[in-house]
C-alpha cells in the first residue's frame, strides 16, 4: 500500500512536503490507521506523532486520514483507504511543530473559556450532590468527549477565527456545564458566551458531526446554547 | 553554572494521570508552589481508560454498607500482603475522596434517590462472615476513568495548577547525602532539557504493562518513574506482583471491564461451558482477578478454548438485553465492535487473560513518602522522593488488587501525599543544593544516547524484551524457566545499553522519548524477572508450577528488590490498622 504523510521537521525542512512510502500490509489483517505509523517509524524512526491508549479513549491521535479527520488507533484501513493509497495528514488549521503534530494551544484556549468545571456556590454537602438519572442523562452525548480536536480543526468556522469561535468541541463542554444540574452558574456562563463570535460564528455547517469520533453531536448542543442565549436576553 | 537552565518548585508531581493531578490539586490549593510535569497532555493519561468505577463504601447500594467490609475484602484480595493500616485508610478515607470527585463535577451514574450508582464487582462481600456478593463500584456508566480524569483536569483548571504539559522527566537528581532534589525534563516540543529543582518530587508516573506483549496498558505505560527510581539506587517493592485481567479482548488487547461480569455477563469456554462455577463455586465469574484469570488459562491448556486455535474464551453478554447495554456498558459495544469484529448485543465477546497492573511499586508511607532500608533492614524514608498511585507500593494491593480499587488508590494517596508534603514544606524542608557533578551524573544516560553513532535498534530490543516477559514471567511462572528468562534479560542489558538513536533533531522527537522509555521498561522487567524467581510461593497474581502452595511461615512479607546489589529482601506487612483488629490470614477461597 502507498502512504503518503505529511513531513516537515522545523530543523531542516524550509517547507513542508508529502512522503510516499510503500507499506507491507500483512494479509487478512485489517490494520488500524496506527499500527501502519507504528510500522513507519519501524522504517524511519524519525516520523513523529502523538499516540497514548491506542483505543479511542485518549484523544491523542486526531490526524486527516485521506481527507477526514479521526483518531488513527481506531480508523481500520478498510474504512479509509481508496485504491491501495492513504494520505496522511496533521488535523488542518492549527500551526504544525513537527510532521502529524500540531500545536492545540488555540484549542485548548478555546476549551479553557468556557470555565470547563463545576461551579455550584452553595455549601458542599456531607454526601454527593443528589441528582436524578433524568438529570443525568442531559449529560450523555456531552461528557464523554475527548478532547482530540478532530471535531474543531474540520470546522470552516474555527479555521477562520480560532481566536474568537469557542469551536465545537469547547461549546459542547460549555452545554455540558449549563445542563448539569448541579451547576449554579448558569447566568455567568451564558453571559460568557453572549457575543457575536464565541458561539454565533457556528454556521450549522456539521462537520463536526460527521467526524466525531465519539458520535457526539456538537451542532445540537450548539442549537441549545443559542436557544438559551435568545431566551435569556428576552 | 550549569549548562541547564533551572526551573525552581517547592514540589514537584511527575505523572499527569489520576494519581498525579490529585496530588497536583491539593498542593495547589494549599498554596505550594508545584508543578505537574506530563510527558502527555493530562487527558491522555491512562487513567483515562479505566472503565467499570471506583470501589468504595458510600452506602448507596445498600443503606448499611460499611468500610470495614470493602477494607476485608480488599486484605483477603491481596492475599494478605497488602499493609493493614494503609488498607484500612484508603477504605474510611475512601468516601470523603469520592464525595470530592462529585463536588468537582464527576458525572457519575445515578440511583433513582439521585445518589451515585454502584455495580458489584469481583472479590465484593457484606464483611468477614457474609460472603453475600455486594454492589461498591461507584460508576460513570463504563466510562469511569475517562470521566474521573476530566473532573481532575477540570478541578486544576480552576485550582490554577501549573501544568509543564508533553514534557519528559529523565532521571532523578541526588544531592550529597542521597537526598533527592528534583528531575532532569525534556520539554518535548522544543528539546530543551531542564533540571527541575524542587524540595519534594513525586513520582506519579503510573504502570509499566509495556513490559509484556499482551497488556491493556496504553503505550505511555513505560515504568518512568519506577525506572528513575531504581536507576537511583532506590528499592522497588513487590514487583512480581502483576496482574493480568481476566478479560483483554483476544488479539488486541483492550480491557473490557469487570463490571460486564458485574452487571451478569459470564464466560464460557467451547463446551458452551459457564467454566467459573466449577472454581469458585460461590463468588463464580466474579472471584478474584487472579483466580478467574488462572481458571481461564487451566481451560484453555485443557483444550477448552474457543476459535480455530482454541486460545481463548468467550464473554457472554447478550442475555443482558441491548437496553441494559446501552445503558451500562456503551463503551464495551463500542470497543468489542472496533476490536473484536463482534456486537455484544448478538454474539459473546473473544477474551484471554492480559498484563493490566502493576501491584508493586516504589515502597511508601501512607503519606507517599518513599521508603528504603539501611543495612540492617530497617526502614528509612528517603528525603525528597514521594510516589502515589500505580507507580507506589503503598500497599494496598498487595498480592492482587480488587476491581475498582486502582481508581480508589490514586485519589485517596494522591491527596494523601499531597497533605503530608504540605505539612514537610510549612514544617521546612531543606536539602543541599545538588552540585555541578550531581547534575552531570543525572544528565549521563542522556548524553550517552545523544551521542550514539551505531548500535541497536530500540523496535527490536524492545519487542525481545516483551516476549521474553510474556514467556517466562506471564500467569503461570516455574523456577527453570525464570532462570533461563533472566539469562535472556541479561543479555538484553547489554543490548539496550548500546541503543543506537538515529534521529538527533530537538523538535519533538518521539524516537529519544521512545529510547528512554525501553531503558525504564528494563529495569522494571529485571526487577520483575528477579523478584519472581526468588519468592517461592505462590500467592495472589504470583502463580508458581513448582511452589503451588502459598508459604504463610516463609513469604508473609513483602519481596524488596535493590538494584545496586540485584537482591531480593524481605520487608515486614504491616497487621496493625489503628481503629479495627487486624484481620489474620486464612485460606483464601471464593
Amino acid at each position: 500500500m502507498l502512504v503518503s504523510i505529511y513531513r516537515y521537521n522545523p530543523e531542516k525542512d524550509q517547507t513542508p512536503f508529502m512522503e510516499d512510502i510503500n507499506i507491507d500490509i500483512p494479509e487478512g489483517k485489517d490494520l488500524m490507521v496506527l499500527d501502519v505509523l507504528h510500522l513507519l517509524k519501524e522504517k524511519d524512526s524519525s516520523v513523529a506523532y502523538r499516540r497514548s491508549c491506542r483505543e479511542g479513549v485518549c484523544g491523542s491521535d486526531g490526524l486527516n486520514m485521506n481527507g477526514k479527520n479521526g483518531l488513527a488507533c481506531i480508523t481500520p484501513l478498510s474504512d479509509v483507504v481508496k485504491k491501495d493509497k492513504l494520505v496522511i495528514r496533521p488535523l488542518p488549521g492549527l500551526p504544525v511543530i513537527r510532521d502529524l503534530v500540531v500545536d492545540m494551544s488555540m484549542f485548548y484556549k478555546q476549551y479553557e473559556k468556557i470555565k470547563p468545571f463545576l461551579i455550584n456556590d452553595t455549601p458542599a454537602p456531607a454526601i454527593e450532590r443528589l441528582q436524578s438519572p433524568e438529570d443525568r442523562e442531559k449529560l450523555d452525548g456531552l461528557y464523554e468527549c475527548i478532547l482530540c480536536a478532530c471535531c474543531s480543526t474540520a470546522c470552516p468556522s474555527f479555521w477562520w477565527n480560532p481566536d474568537k469561535f469557542v469551536g465545537p468541541s469547547g461549546l459542547l463542554q460549555a452545554y455540558r456545564f449549563l445542563a448539569d444540574s448541579r451547576d449554579t452558574a448558569q447566568d455567568e456562563r451564558l453571559a460568557d458566551l453572549d457575543d457575536p463570535f464565541s458561539v454565533f460564528r457556528c454556521r450549522g455547517i456539521m462537520n463536526c458531526v460527521s467526524v466525531c469520533p465519539k458520535g457526539l453531536n456538537p451542532t445540537k448542543a450548539i442549537g441549545h446554547i443559542r436557544n438559551m442565549l435568545m431566551q435569556r436576553s428576552t | 553554572m550549569s549548562r541547564l537552565r533551572t526551573l525552581n518548585y517547592d514540589a514537584i508531581v511527575i505523572g499527569g494521570g489520576g494519581a498525579g493531578m490529585r496530588a497536583a490539586l491539593q498542593l495547589t490549593e494549599s498554596g505550594v508552589k508545584t508543578a505537574c510535569i506530563t510527558k502527555v497532555f493530562p487527558t491522555r493519561s491512562h487513567t483515562v481508560s479505566a472503565q467499570g468505577g471506583i470501589t468504595c463504601a458510600i452506602a448507596s447500594a445498600d443503606p448499611n454498607d460499611d468500610w470495614r467490609w470493602h477494607m476485608y475484602d480488599t486484605v483477603k484480595g491481596s492475599d494478605y500482603i497488602g499493609d493493614q493500616d494503609a488498607i484500612e485508610y484508603m477504605c474510611s478515607v475512601g468516601p470523603q475522596a469520592v464525595f470530592e470527585l462529585d463536588h468537582m463535577g464527576l458525572p457519575f451514574s445515578r440511583t433513582e434517590e439521585g445518589r451515585i450508582y454502584q455495580r458489584p464487582f469481583g472479590g465484593q462481600s457484606k464483611g468477614p462472615d457474609d460472603p453475600t456478593q455486594a454492589s461498591r463500584t461507584c460508576a460513570a456508566a463504563d466510562r469511569t476513568g475517562h470521566a474521573l480524569l476530566h473532573a481532575l483536569y477540570q478541578g486544576n483548571l480552576k485550582g490554577g495548577t501549573t501544568f509543564l504539559n508533553e514534557w519528559y522527566a529523565v532521571d532523578l537528581v541526588k544531592n550529597q547525602k542521597g537526598d533527592v532534589v528534583g528531575v532532569i525534563a525534556i520539554c518535548i516540543e522544543t528539546g530543551e532539557t531542564v533540571y527541575v529543582k524542587a524540595k519534594a518530587t513525586v513520582m506519579a508516573t503510573g504502570g509499566a504493562g509495556r513490559i509484556f506483549q499482551s497488556t491493556t496498558n496504553a503505550l505511555i505505560n513505560t515504568g518512568d518513574g519506577s525506572g528513575m527510581a531504581l536507576r537511583a539506587g532506590f528499592p522497588a517493592q513487590d514487583m512480581e506482583m502483576w496482574q493480568f485481567h481476566p478479560t483483554g479482548i483476544y488479539g488486541a488487547g483492550t480491557l473490557v471491564t469487570e463490571g460486564c461480569r458485574g452487571e451478569g455477563g459470564y464466560l464460557i469456554n467451547s463446551e458452551g461451558e459457564r467454566f467459573m462455577e466449577r472454581y469458585a463455586p460461590n463468588a463464580k465469574d466474579l472471584a478474584g482477578r487472579d483466580v478467574v484469570a488462572r481458571s481461564m488459562v487451566l481451560e484453555i491448556l485443557e483444550g477448552r478454548g474457543c476459535g480455530p486455535d482454541k486460545d481463548h474464551v468467550l464473554l457472554k453478554l447478550d442475555h443482558l438485553g441491548e437496553e441494559t447495554l446501552n445503558l451500562r456498558l456503551p463503551g464495551i459495544c463500542e470497543l468489542s465492535k472496533t476490536f473484536a469484529h463482534v456486537d455484544p448485543v448478538k454474539a459473546p465477546v473473544p477474551v484471554v487473560p492480559t498484563c493490566h497492573y502493576m501491584m508493586g511499586g516504589i515502597p511508601t508511607t501512607i503519606g507517599g513518602e518513599a521508603i528504603t532500608q539501611d543495612a540492617n533492614g530497617v526502614d528509612q524514608i528517603v528525603n525528597g522522593l514521594y510516589a502515589c498511585g500505580e507507580a507506589a507500593c503503598v500497599s494496598v494491593h498487595g498480592a492482587n488488587r480488587l476491581g475498582g480499587n486502582s481508581l480508589l488508590d490514586l485519589v485517596v494517596f494522591g491527596r494523601a501525599a499531597g497533605l503530608q508534603i504540605e505539612k514537610s514544606i510549612r514544617e521546612g524542608i531543606s536539602h543541599d543544593d545538588a552540585s555541578e557533578s550531581d547534575i552531570e551524573m543525572s544528565l549521563s544516560r542522556l548524553d550517552r544516547l545523544n551521542s550514539s553513532t551505531s548500535g541497536e535498534s530500540m523496535a527490536e530490543v524492545k519487542a525481545e524484551l516483551q516476549k521474553t516477559m510474556q514467556l517466562y514471567f506471564g500467569v503461570f511462572r516455574e523456577g527453570e524457566s525464570m532462570q533461563k528468562g533472566l539469562k535472556l534479560l541479561d543479555e538484553l542489558g547489554e543490548r539496550i545499553k548500546n541503543v543506537h538513536l538515529e534521529d538527533k533533531s530537538n523538535a519533538f522527537n518521539t524516537a529519544r522519548i521512545e529510547a528512554l522509555e525501553l531503558e525504564n521498561l528494563y529495569e522494571v522487567a529485571y526487577a520483575t524477572a528477579v523478584s519472581a524467581e526468588e519468592r517461592k510461593e505462590s500467592r495472589g497474581a504470583h502463580a508458581r508450577n513448582d511452589f503451588t502452595e502459598r508459604d504463610d511461615e516463609n513469604w508473609l512479607k513483602h519481596s524488596i528488590y535493590f538494584p545496586n546489589e540485584k537482591r531480593v529482601g524481605k520487608r515486614d506487612v504491616n497487621f496493625a490498622p489503628k481503629t479495627v483488629e487486624a484481620f489474620p490470614p486464612k485460606v483464601r477461597s471464593y
